[in-house]
């Protein structure tokens, strides 16, 4: 939904030395469906991305959310009892990375010649932090950031109260639990607080622009595309 | 905030949230509780093995669950314990009645037992006559305000200091005071008398050991040991899940048990209860019945998915830990259970038809499977309920359902899904996409090109 997150991962895997393709054909996960509990449409959609980058010669597969790809990762689970598209979600699941982790992890980069000026905090998005385990990666991607000064976050792991379409099922609890989260950002006195999930980023910057707040959030990706000591 | 339905949850919930004192309680509790833990658990350095050993002595047990209630039944008849069976709650409210008014019980003393608050125990003892009083603290503090527990462990966790002083003054007549001794000496005094005069004592149970047919119970008051020893029938009521096979795996359990659910490394007080006493002069009671109870759990282990559920040990950290339980308590959820192993439990024990809103009552963040003693993936579990809720049409209105269909229609084609894309940035520049969203929050504008003209246009060309 935010283009700017797709161009940024697209910058920052490229000055890392990658060779990046796009497939115009692909669309979304799945993930609204299957968490809303509608299998059936959830699992349309997941043949339909498996198909996708089944035809992909690529090494890897990277997404600049921790959520969709923990979606992904999910797959076998949708597939029951059907031995082949377990299978065939295994190994699309085997090559998709989260962004963070496949610099990390995979390319064993955690410089990629980013800078920003400012102080600056980092909110683990849930289903990154524990469907996939990522959290020592985003922060020693940070702490590589040329001008950026990292603060942690009070509770980073608590949740901002998204939840998908619980944000809007139960919209006073989402609030709620995401003014938790509000509070700690205001008392870290950073001036934007960065995460890997846009839709975290959706829900907390939703509510830091509600208040009149002058901090502003950035995606992990939008940081480390960032070349700029003056923004 | 009592007495409330599972399926008026959305509207108990915003009650809940406008609710300051039930607020602030829940925060101090459930911060303190989880922090305690995390402290408790860091202490052993072999944290993780523990819980991956408690679930894999779980998992045998509920693979072979018949078996091993079988030897836990004849051994603990050896030792002279009648054993009873319930189907349902009503089966075993009319057991325990029935054995209460054929002895003539007019009194009961009662220890903290979830188990009991499932079937309603105390109604139905209530309805035949007898007196009960609950004897632990928070529980008696429930009865005495006529309410329902609001955690598994801590049943008055939603009160304030002040609330529990006012409502000793009101019932118990002692005058106000906001001294905390004070008002625990006084209940304590109260329910001494009530532990001296009782006929019957009616417990919970936690573990079930089927190489001995002990059962053992857990507790830091004292009132269980009390319960189960003064007097002269002791009935424990337990779910057939609570068998452990060995003496040894107490070990693990006794570990993880209080470290998860107060942060302490050991209870105050371990019961070990074997049968009735040896000889007519010893102490404790003459007679001890066990009542096993299904109510529901054999429609859990029947699954692959949902037999995990059964591996709960009601340790009450995954209501602590729970982001959505943390801002609305308890009694929201309208259930016995409550909390992410409430919204697990209670739509498999009671059906989905009157259940429906619980499993959604979560954002799937993982902090509840992250603090669980034996694994238990409750996000799955959530998200197979929510499967099956929408697969029997138990809820998703007529059109959120339209709207998924034609959702996977559009994600089904990249035409479509352009024009969706274009179509979502003209509703947005007219009219605000969802009042639930932007009631409390700012909808960010979609930046005017999407990804995939950036991409044609520039990024591919790069």
């Amino acid at each position: 939904m935010w283009s700017s997150v797709g161009a940024s991962t697209v910058a920052v895997l490229r000055r890392v030395g990658c060779e990046v393709e796009f497939d115009d054909r692909q669309t979304c996960c799945g993930q609204p469906a299957f968490n809303t509990g509608y299998r059936d449409e959830a699992r349309l959609v997941a043949q339909r991305f498996i198909r996708i980058f089944e035809e992909s010669k690529a090494d890897a597969i990277v997404s600049p959310s921790g959520s969709c790809t923990a979606m992904v990762h999910h797959y076998p689970e949708l597939f029951d009892g059907d031995a082949e598209w377990t299978e065939r979600a295994r190994a699309v699941a085997a090559r998709t990375h989260e962004l963070s982790s496949f610099l990390v992890r995979v390319l064993k980069t955690e410089d990629v010649g980013a800078s920003w000026s400012g102080k600056l905090t980092w909110h683990d998005a849930c289903h990154g932090l524990r469907d996939l385990n990522v959290k020592s990666e985003p922060r020693a991607l940070i702490l590589n950031v040329q001008g950026a000064e990292f603060v942690e976050l009070e509770n980073a792991e608590a949740c901002c109260g998204f939840g998908g379409t619980f944000s809007i099922k139960y919209p006073e609890i989402s609030v709620a639990i995401l003014d938790q989260k509000i509070e700690a950002i205001e008392r870290s006195g950073v001036q934007a607080v960065v995460s890997g999930d846009a839709s975290c980023l959706m829900q907390i910057g939703g509510r830091l622009s509600r208040n009149g707040s002058s901090v502003r959030v950035m995606h992990l990706a939008e940081l480390l595309a960032s070349q700029t000591t003056d923004s | 905030m009592n007495h409330l339905s599972s399926e008026t949850f959305d509207e108990n919930a915003k009650a809940a949230l406008a609710d300051v004192q039930l607020r602030g309680a829940l925060r101090n509790a459930t911060l303190l509780f989880g922090k305690r833990r995390l402290e408790a658990a860091r202490s052993l350095s072999n944290w993780e093995d523990l819980r991956t050993h408690a679930r894999a002595i779980k998992d045998e047990v509920l693979l072979h669950l018949d078996r091993y209630l079988e030897t836990f039944v004849a051994n603990a008849e050896k030792r002279g314990t009648v054993v009873h069976w319930a189907t349902d709650a009503a089966e075993a409210n009319a057991i325990i009645s029935k054995l209460t008014r054929d002895r003539g019980a007019r009194t009961i003393v009662k220890s903290k037992s979830m188990t009991t608050e499932e079937t309603h125990l105390n109604t139905a003892l209530e309805a035949a006559g007898m007196q009960v009083v609950e004897t632990d603290l928070g529980e008696y503090i429930i009865q005495l305000a006529h309410e329902t527990p609001s955690h598994i462990i801590a049943p008055a966790i939603h009160k304030t200091k002040g609330q529990i002083a006012e409502l000793f003054t009101s019932t118990l007549g002692m005058p106000p005071t906001d001294d905390i001794a004070k008002l625990t000496s006084t209940a304590r005094a109260t329910l001494r008398d009530r532990f001296a005069a009782a006929d019957v004592g009616i417990s919970g149970v936690n573990f079930g050991i089927a190489e001995t047919g002990t059962i053992v119970i857990v507790e830091n008051e004292g009132n269980i040991r009390l319960t189960t020893s003064l007097p002269r029938i002791h009935i424990a009521v337990m779910g057939i899940e609570k068998i452990i096979p060995r003496f040894a795996d107490l070990d693990v359990f006794l570990k993880l048990l209080p470290r998860s659910g107060t942060g302490q490394s050991l209870t105050t007080y371990q019961s070990f209860i074997t049968g009735t006493k040896r000889n007519a002069d010893d102490e404790g009671p003459g007679e001890l019945h066990i009542v096993i109870m299904d109510n529901g759990r054999s429609r859990m282990l029947a699954h692959p998915v949902t037999r995990q559920s059964l591996a709960c040990i009601r340790c009450g950290a995954c209501l602590n830990a729970c982001p959505v339980y943390q801002q609305v308590g308890g009694h929201a959820y309208g259930s016995v259970y409550p909390g992410p192993i409430g919204a697990v439990i209670t739509p498999q024990l009671l059906g989905l038809e009157k259940t429906a809103q619980l499993p959604y009552a979560s954002s799937l963040c993982g902090a509840c499977r992250e603090v669980c003693p034996v694994k238990i993936d409750i996000p799955r579990l959530l998200l197979h309920l929510r499967g099956e809720i929408i697969a029997h049409k138990k809820n998703g209105s007529a059109a959120e359902r339209l709207a998924f269909k034609m959702w996977a229609r559009v994600m089904m084609s990249p035409a479509l899904y352009n024009m969706g894309s274009m179509a979502g940035r003209l509703i947005q520049k007219v009219m605000p996409l969802s009042k639930a969203w932007t009631s409390g929050r700012d909808l960010r504008p979609i930046e005017q090109q999407s990804f995939r003209e950036l991409w044609k246009t520039k990024l591919s060309h790069e």
